[in-house]
């Protein structure tokens, strides 16, 4: 039963979204939270995400957004003084956190208990050596392997076993660092990488197994010893490729039953040995020709496949494995979704699941897209189907691409040779050519013998490829267009490939049913509200509604899809906030949307959850169904937004601000005109779609220009051109990659970039805060650093700042959220971008101003005042609190991709540094974004365009006078000897002795400001792409370079900090600012 | 079209994949997601039309190590989609091909999941599966006879072995086995712990066991309603307190018949692998594979008989001893196949037990 010493339970988050470390743990992290609120116990939250729910002030009962370091805890822990810490919900980072606090004996010294996994267990789980052991002593095979410290000893394990060989560091997340080698050259380079990167400088070495069946199983222990799997999973790729990026079933599909059982014992023998109380996942390679398998890898603690595994089941593992880390057993916890059976059960599922990894490379198109054993996907989507192949086509459909199919990638030009070839590339299109050689019927077997994909697998995409042929080939009947039905194709698709108007094909009016997610497999009565469509099947929701009754109004909220860059988890934050505002405001909340990893697909959160596509045809079944009052769609990122058109031409109620408006703030020429109107000035622009005409374009505009494809999600493929060499290298790329869509040349403003978000309800208009971002223009405004409430823009612009958001707010009839983006450049005000949803900095904005812009935006939406919600109209007061965002990237995972900051997005998320006093908070957020400082002399490479040198003088005089000891490429060093500041001029061409440097740590950061021109060979794409490899900090603007040095200099001066929840930080009032009515 | 006509008047069409031809049972369903092979195998589905609730079946084929028995004893499947082609390196024949050798009629393409929450309203019914389509007259007829159907009162006779026999010879422990329509995974759990099973047909008389001196006496699962089997009833209570017995499944049901306990029917049974179990004792919970339509009356059970499991679901009894007479039993199969390996642990117990006993013997001696 319940541990009653506990009174005050400390969680501790996973801090920013990377690849590897995404929403899931949010997801799990509420969960986590309302479980222990429901036991009665107060929650004290750390993180340093600003995006994530959990950082809520109605999830946890204080709120601590600080960065997550053992300085920081230490304190909290201090003032908090709690009796237990959770950090097995937090992913590796919190996991991590916790060993350091033990070792510190600071939860000795402050009588705090690590719930759920002790610490030996976690380390015999993390530590490869420890665990390699335990299984040894326990009789449970590992592949052979060694630790290694160096690559001298690593050479010593490749000689005696031979290559291919897969190295894997000790304590990264999501295996950064490590790689397959199948020569000596690439396993001097993954080791030694590995090396470098591991906090411990340990790589595990291993001969590959690569070709085994990678299998998963979900286990939760508690302390009475009982053991349940909740799902297990089947990689469709075999060993070799990351389990995050791989397509991933579930449950398997190709396991006898004494296969599938001697890897559940396997695993709870492992749980067992480690003691484990809560959730741990375990991983197998099984050998395809005989009952020999290997454990691959062991999480004591909640992950992306637990979260995958408590939305395939339906079984919410963070929120039972919090309940056993307070002290239950599983037969102690009601059943949520019988309410009459216990938690102690094994889910058995009545449908297929399949997960599709959500791959960056439609943004990074230069980026390597091979797959291995380092994760790369940002995110990933999940679909439920009464069968594999129907569930295969609709996961196929959720990964919102233009091509929903399997065949026409562009593959069907290569020959038989050219294909088979192709075929052995192992990287996110290569199902799609498994499925082109399906559709030129190659042998089932030796596609197999390529891929090494199971031929089962194999023959249900030919099924489906199978099917696609004979609507090519065969008459369109009403037979034949069930069966594709029932492979969940869709009508447009069916259409475009029977050739068939796709009147005649919805006058066949055929919808979908829905089947409910309720964990056994119907053998119990469950009111879970959890749904996924199939065709041809009896339809639940009817009968759900009708032991649901109720006369409320419903509203269908659309989620925002997978996590990708641009599109993160601040959507899920503000989906999931409309769904429980609409629950309390007396509607019924229907949710639709694809992300396993997230909250909004938690079945408690809406009335009724559909796990569906978002896509058009997907949500015209659930509304058929449901018949909602009306649609919101400016919650769910431009996935929502995008989907609105379709839905008003259906006739479907888009609540909110209207299609016209949305539509005028996207169509270039239609906002020109209103910005005219409105005498709002803007940068001149225009649209071209010749070389010619945008030659001719500039000598009006003047360089520097700002150049993009038209329509687009985070600036996918902007850049700033500073001469007509790199306008003519733009555009011929540009139209290489289409040439139907038009360029826009925009005239660049390098001016002081401010963004705001507003709430209107078409007369009013509420501004929660003004953000300043430290980048000027020309960084995305996902990838700057940004500054709440801003530092630098005086009373008089703020004013205007204000006038016009509000004049656009009216204009456009905003009903809810928008944000607008501002350049301030030589004291005037110019308007760039209008978003008229919910934007990234939506969460932030709330949390920083107390402001819920969520929920109020419902209530605008709803046709109520935003005056009666008690906030004021017009800008809202400051408080004490000063916030610094800053964005948080991915390289380490993503190979040749040039993290120079561009107008194109590139982070995947972000840490706020809060405080009362701006350095600190700077200096807070470059702490949460992992930077170190020291006290030591510090090298530093400094490498800048000629278009930054100038600019860039008081930064470099900054960086003499602090003690850093600069190094210098030519231009560079003649620049800095030019204006009096030392340094040592280094060759650019050098990399070598560069590389040698920073794998050393002998080099700080670098600050190289990026030459244009996408060229993959320059010297500085080269010097960024290296640093990225070994983790060193490279600061690409001046600005950030700049800020960091503020920061340093806070650091230098012995700054002590202090922590403050979020609450608090907000409540020292220290003036009041104006407001315009 | 194939059909399959339940005792309330539900049709339901599919494709029928096994064998041309048609018939009668109990329709019930199975949550196992794998072990198909196991459960068309398993004797105690005699006169059972199986639903699968996991939709896709048939994907591993079947293999030469994975069958229960000889023959299958159900008389039909259903399942929503069969993997027609499918892949595992043991795997030397398709389900469709064993189901049309063995005369099993099956159905794909079925909504099995409405299927089931039928069966889960309404009970288990008694049902007609057929290659064909029912003509209303036909249907009409059908529904009649559907009415009377019982499941053959004494269908051990033909799940039973018709010889004794003897399995594992070279065991070093002398156990009796009485098999109603047994597993083999009861056998080969037994005789991997050092069993030397003497395997007697369900008529076996208490004297024939007696006369063999054996250490201890084991009764195995089977199909059909225990309440039946009086003869079996009667020389199991003369059997009690004689030497060890230890009974799974049918043999469960028919040891505490026999101790005067009672027996009833569930409204739709247990048939699956995550069946969770609660030991009384230590309160220590197992996932265990379960297949039994009948349970014994945990409300009216005699004083000698100690409850030793019991089902975290419905809170129905799966386990007792009766200490005195050296009986143990369980509702669920230890033995797994299909289903998690969490009980075996319960042979372990027992041959402790038993090892005990025969230790306790030979020092009298």
């Amino acid at each position: 039963m319940k541990d009653k010493s506990l009174k005050k339970v400390l969680v501790i988050g996973s801090g920013p979204i990377v690849i590897g470390q995404a929403a899931e743990f949010d997801y799990a992290g509420v969960q986590a939270c309302r479980a222990l609120k429901e036991e009665g116990i107060e929650v004290v939250l750390v993180n340093s995400n600003p995006a994530t729910i959990m950082t809520d002030e109605e999830i946890a009962s204080k709120v601590y957004i600080e960065p997550l370091t053992l300085d920081a805890l230490t304190e909290i822990i201090k003032i908090e003084r709690p009796q237990g810490l959770i950090a097995s919900l937090g992913g590796q980072t919190a996991l991590n956190l916790a060993v350091e606090l033990f070792e510190a004996n600071i939860l000795e010294e402050y009588n705090v208990k690590l719930l759920g996994t002790n610490i030996e267990s976690i380390k015999k789980a993390e530590d490869r050596e420890l665990f390699k052991n335990l299984m040894e002593e326990i009789g449970e095979p590992v592949p052979k392997s060694e630790i290694v410290s160096s690559f001298v000893e690593a050479k010593n394990f490749s000689d005696k076993i031979g290559f291919p060989i897969i190295i894997r560091p000790a304590f990264t997340l999501g295996g950064a660092g490590g790689g397959i080698a199948h020569n000596i050259e690439e396993y001097e380079e993954i080791v030694n990488i590995g090396l470098n990167q591991s906090p411990i400088n340990q790589v595990l070495v291993e001969k590959s197994i690569a070709g085994y069946k990678e299998i998963e199983y979900e286990v939760i222990r508690d302390k009475n010893d009982t053991c349940i799997i909740i799902c297990n999973m089947e990689n469709i790729d075999p060993i070799g490729i990351h389990t995050g990026d791989s397509f991933v079933v579930a449950p398997s599909q190709t396991l006898t039953n004494n296969e599938f059982q001697m890897l559940r014992s396997s695993a709870i023998k492992i749980i067992r040995a480690l003691k484990i109380e809560g959730g741990c996942n375990v991983q197998f390679a099984l050998d395809t020709k005989s009952n020999q398998y290997y454990v691959i890898e062991v999480n004591p603690r909640v992950s992306r496949s637990s979260a995958l595994a408590s939305k395939a089941s339906g079984y919410p593992i963070a929120k039972i494995a919090t309940k056993i880390a307070v002290g239950f057993n599983l037969h102690e916890i009601k059943n949520s979704i019988t309410n009459k059976t216990t938690a102690a059960f094994e889910p058995s599922l009545d449908y297929v699941v399949v997960k599709i990894p959500k791959w960056p490379f439609d943004k990074f198109s230069q980026g390597d897209r091979i797959l291995g054993t380092k994760m790369k996907a940002t995110g990933e989507i999940m679909a439920i189907g009464r069968e594999f192949c129907a569930c295969f086509k609709k996961a196929l459909t959720s990964l919102e691409e233009k091509h929903t199919g399997l065949l026409k990638r562009g593959f069907e030009k290569l020959n038989k040779e050219e294909l088979l070839k192709e075929l052995y590339i192992q990287d996110d299109r290569r199902i799609f050519r498994l499925a082109q050689a399906l559709y030129n019927n190659e042998d089932i077997e030796q596609l197999h013998k390529i891929t090494k994909i199971d031929i089962w697998f194999i023959s249900k995409i030919k099924e489906i490829v199978d099917l696609e042929r004979s609507l090519e080939t065969e008459p369109f009947t009403l037979e034949l267009y069930k069966k594709a039905k029932s492979f969940n194709f869709l009508d447009s698709e069916i259409s475009t490939i029977a050739n068939v108007d796709i009147k005649e094909i919805e006058k066949l009016g055929i919808t979908a049913s829905f089947r409910v997610v309720d964990t056994c497999a119907a053998e119990f009565s469950a009111a879970t509200p959890y749904f996924y469509s199939t065709f041809f099947e009896q339809d639940e929701i009817e009968e759900f509604k009708s032991k649901n009754k109720t006369d409320k109004e419903n509203i269908l909220v659309l989620g925002s899809g997978p996590i990708r860059i641009g599109q993160g988890i601040e959507f899920d934050y503000c989906s999931v906030h409309a769904a429980q505002e609409l629950n309390k405001r007396g509607y019924e909340s229907i949710m639709v949307n694809s992300n396993p990893e997230t909250l909004s697909t938690d079945f408690d959160i809406a009335s009724r959850l559909y796990f569906e596509p978002m896509n058009i045809e997907y949500i015209m079944n659930i509304i058929k169904k449901e018949n909602p009052k009306g649609v919101l769609v400016q919650f769910g990122g431009q996935t929502a937004i995008n989907l609105a058109e379709k839905l008003d031409k259906k006739g479907v109620k888009i609540l909110g601000t209207s299609i016209e408006s949305i539509n005028a703030t996207e169509d270039r020429k239609v906002f020109e005109k209103l910005l005219r109107e409105l005498k709002i000035p803007q940068p001149k622009g225009c649209a071209v779609t010749s070389a010619a005409r945008a030659l001719s374009a500039v000598k009006e505009l003047n360089y520097p220009v700002l150049v993009r494809p038209s329509y687009v999600i985070g600036g996918r493929g902007m850049q700033v051109v500073y001469n007509d060499e790199e306008l003519l290298t733009y555009i011929t790329e540009a139209f290489k990659f289409s040439s139907e869509h038009p360029v826009l040349i925009d005239q660049y403003l390098e001016g002081q970039e401010v963004e705001l978000d507003l709430i209107s309800d078409g007369r009013d208009v509420l501004i929660p805060g003004i953000c300043e971002h430290i980048e000027r223009a020309g960084v995305h405004s996902g990838d700057s650093m940004s500054i709440y409430p801003s530092q630098n823009i005086s009373r008089k612009n703020e004013k205007i700042l204000v006038k016009y958001a509000t004049k656009i707010a009216r204009k456009l009839n905003i009903k809810g959220l928008a944000n607008i983006q501002f350049i301030i450049k030589d004291d005037e005000v110019y308007v760039i971008e209008v978003n008229p949803r919910a934007s990234r900095t939506v969460p932030i904005m709330s949390k920083v101003t107390g402001i819920p812009m969520v929920n109020i935006a419902l209530s605008a939406i709803l046709g109520k005042s935003i005056r009666r919600a008690g906030f004021g109209v017009g800008l809202y007061k400051k408080t004490g609190l000063v916030s610094v965002k800053m964005p948080i990237f991915s390289w380490q995972k993503l190979n040749r991709i040039d993290p120079a900051l561009a107008p194109e997005m590139k982070s995947t998320g972000e840490v706020l540094g809060v405080d009362r006093n701006y350095k600190k908070a700077l200096y807070k957020a470059f702490l949460a974004g992992g930077h170190k400082f020291s006290k030591s002399k510090q090298r530093v490479l400094v490498s800048l365009n000629d278009h930054n040198k100038q600019p860039a003088l008081p930064m470099l005089k900054k960086l003499f006078k602090q003690g850093f000891f600069i190094m210098a490429t030519w231009g560079t060093h003649k620049f800095l000897e030019r204006n009096g500041i030392p340094s040592k001029m280094i060759e650019k061409f050098m990399i070598d002795k560069l590389q040698k440097r920073m794998k050393n740590g002998r080099l700080s950061f670098i600050v190289n400001t990026p030459t244009t021109g996408k060229n993959s060979q320059n010297a500085g794409f080269q010097i960024r792409t290296i640093a990225q490899m070994y983790g060193i900090p490279s600061f690409t603007s001046i600005d950030t370079a700049n800020a960091f040095l503020v920061a340093h200099k806070t650091f230098d001066k012995n700054t002590k900090l202090t922590y403050d929840t979020i609450t608090n930080y907000r409540k020292k009032k220290f003036f009041k600012l104006f407001r315009i009515k | 079209m194939a059909t399959l006509l339940l005792q309330d008047g539900t049709l339901i069409k599919g494709k029928s994949f096994g064998f041309e031809g048609e018939k009668k049972g109990e329709i019930v369903f199975n949550t196992s997601m794998t072990g198909y092979q196991e459960i068309i195998s398993d004797p105690s589905y005699a006169n059972q039309i199986v639903v699968m609730t996991y939709p896709e079946i048939g994907n591993y084929g079947l293999n030469e190590d994975d069958f229960e028995s000889d023959k299958p004893f159900l008389s039909g499947l259903v399942v929503k989609n069969y993997s027609k082609k499918d892949s595992h390196y043991k795997a030397n024949q398709t389900l469709e091909k064993y189901l049309v050798d063995n005369k099993i009629p099956a159905l794909e393409g079925v909504d099995t999941r409405s299927l089931v929450k039928k069966i889960r309203e309404i009970g288990a019914m008694s049902a007609f599966i057929t290659n064909r389509d029912l003509e209303e007259a036909e249907i009409k007829e059908k529904l009649e006879e559907l009415k009377n159907y019982e499941v053959e009162k004494n269908i051990i006779d033909h799940t039973s072995t018709k010889e004794k026999y003897i399995f594992n010879s070279s065991g070093s422990i002398d156990i009796g086995f009485i098999d109603y329509g047994t597993k083999r995974g009861i056998l080969e759990s037994l005789g991997s712990r050092g069993a030397k099973l003497t395997v007697y047909p369900c008529n076996v008389s208490a004297k024939e066991i007696l006369d063999n001196n054996h250490a201890a006496l084991f009764l195995s699962n089977g199909p059909g309603d225990p309440a039946n089997y009086t003869y079996q009833i009667e020389q199991i209570k003369e059997l009690l307190g004689k030497l060890p017995i230890f009974g799974i499944c049918l043999g469960y049901q028919l040891l505490a018949l026999s101790a005067d306990a009672k027996t009833y029917k569930l409204k739709y049974g247990h048939r699956g692998g995550n069946h969770p179990v609660i030991n009384l004792e230590n309160n220590k919970v197992m996932m265990t594979s379960q297949n039994h339509g009948y349970a014994v009356d945990l409300e009216n059970l005699p004083n000698l008989i100690r409850p030793t499991y019991k089902n975290l679901n419905d809170n129905t009894l799966e386990g007792f001893e009766i200490s005195s007479l050296s009986v143990y039993a369980v509702q669920f199969h230890p033995e797994s196949k299909p289903g998690p390996n969490d009980a075996k642990i319960i042979f372990d117990e027992w041959f402790n037990i038993l090892q005990g006993k025969i230790n306790e013997v030979n020092n009298e001696r």
